[in-house]
């Protein structure tokens, strides 16, 4: 702790071992709206057992996860149920874009799919394939924790200009 | 094995449809000509034109009184509506609006079509078949033909704040609109 009373050092240290924490116990909230949704269902039943990363427990509830995985295409209607339940979660939230139609809209290029849901929510890691396999998504998990332990997801870099505006303040 | 011709009925599970109601459907259309009259534009026959069962185009101020007779009368008793839809057939008049009737007695089915210009309306069917309703709405959402009378004609597949009619053939492939907002909720509708 500096002598006015900062505790730059202290945080800095302590947000190094939440993030470990919270990387290894990522409560996922399955958005499964298509084919990929079996694939994510596979990821978490016993043959790949997300489990063994720390992520096998699933909440239904948007309150109670803190990671949002989008497995399918998401419609022109379906948006703004996405959007809503995104904002349902409570900080710090993580969101996986799980195959070719959330990521980009796959091969439902036209008016009523939309074009990846990075158009309506931010995405920390793109899954492709059509639909990936389960080593995929856990590819995309152990990728996600990476990101988390170095502090470079959108939740982090929203961290980080929150706090840079309030020291200006 | 049958001719390779697209006009030639083919067998359904059903057996040979257009053969079994041959007879029954050239009844039922000589009833019509001579109760409407000028009312019945056309009739399209399966095989002279590709269709399995008989198209009967009527002017659209008769439809509701063709589609009455059909349900009702003792010589059809076409009781069941299994969908109703449009084309666009971008000739004027443009939009085709297609009746499937079918009856659960005899298990005879027939088309009846009525065709509307842009901007024209048509008197709804929900006074017949109250599951007209829904198709009724798609058919508006879908291609902007408007039903007189339908107790709730609002958009039922694309958002409400959607502009346009995405299977008029002029509406653009990728003419993306995005509501990323949830849409206003119709508080009224959630009364009783």
């Amino acid at each position: 702790m500096s002598k006015d009373g900062s505790s730059s050092f202290l945080t800095t240290r302590l947000d190094a071992i939440v993030d470990w924490g919270r990387k290894n116990a990522l409560w996922p909230l399955p958005f499964g709206t298509s084919c990929c949704g079996i694939e994510m269902m596979a990821t978490f039943a016993a043959d790949y057992d997300i489990g063994r990363f720390g992520a096998e427990a699933l909440r239904f509830s948007p309150r109670q996860a803190d990671l949002l995985i989008v497995a399918g295409i998401v419609n022109t209607k379906m948006a703004p149920v996405l959007k809503n339940i995104y904002d349902q979660m409570a900080d710090p939230k993580w969101v996986i874009s799980m195959g070719a139609c959330a990521s980009s809209g796959g091969i439902f290029n036209v008016y009523s799919v939309t074009q990846g849901i990075d158009t309506i929510i931010p995405v920390d890691v793109y899954v492709p394939g059509c639909p990936p396999a389960p080593e995929g998504v856990l590819h995309g998990l152990l990728r996600l924790q990476e990101l988390i332990q170095k502090g470079e997801t959108h939740h982090h870099r929203q961290e980080r200009a929150r706090r840079a505006a309030g020291k200006e303040a | 094995m049958r001719g390779t011709d697209i006009r030639t009925p083919v067998p359904t599970i059903y057996g040979d449809f257009a053969q079994k109601h041959a007879e029954r459907w050239r009844l039922q259309v000589e009833i019509l000509q001579k109760k409407f009259g000028a009312a019945i534009e056309e009739v399209r026959w399966p095989g002279t034109t590709p269709t399995d069962v008989p198209i009967i185009y009527v002017a659209k101020e008769s439809i509701i009184e063709v589609l009455r007779e059909l349900k009702e009368g003792a010589e059809f008793q076409y009781d069941f509506l299994a969908d109703l839809t449009a084309t666009d057939e971008e000739i004027e008049p443009r939009f085709e609006v297609v009746y499937n009737l079918a009856s659960l007695g005899t298990s005879a089915r027939i088309r009846v079509k009525a065709r509307v210009r842009d901007g024209e309306d048509l008197p709804t069917a929900t006074v017949l078949w109250t599951g007209a309703n829904w198709a009724e709405r798609e058919v508006w959402d879908m291609f902007g033909v408007k039903f007189r009378g339908h107790p709730d004609l609002r958009r039922i597949l694309m958002d409400e704040r959607w502009q346009g009619h995405p299977l008029r053939k002029d509406y653009p492939l990728r003419g993306y609109q995005l509501f990323p907002d949830t849409q206003p909720i119709h508080t009224e509708l959630l009364k009783d």
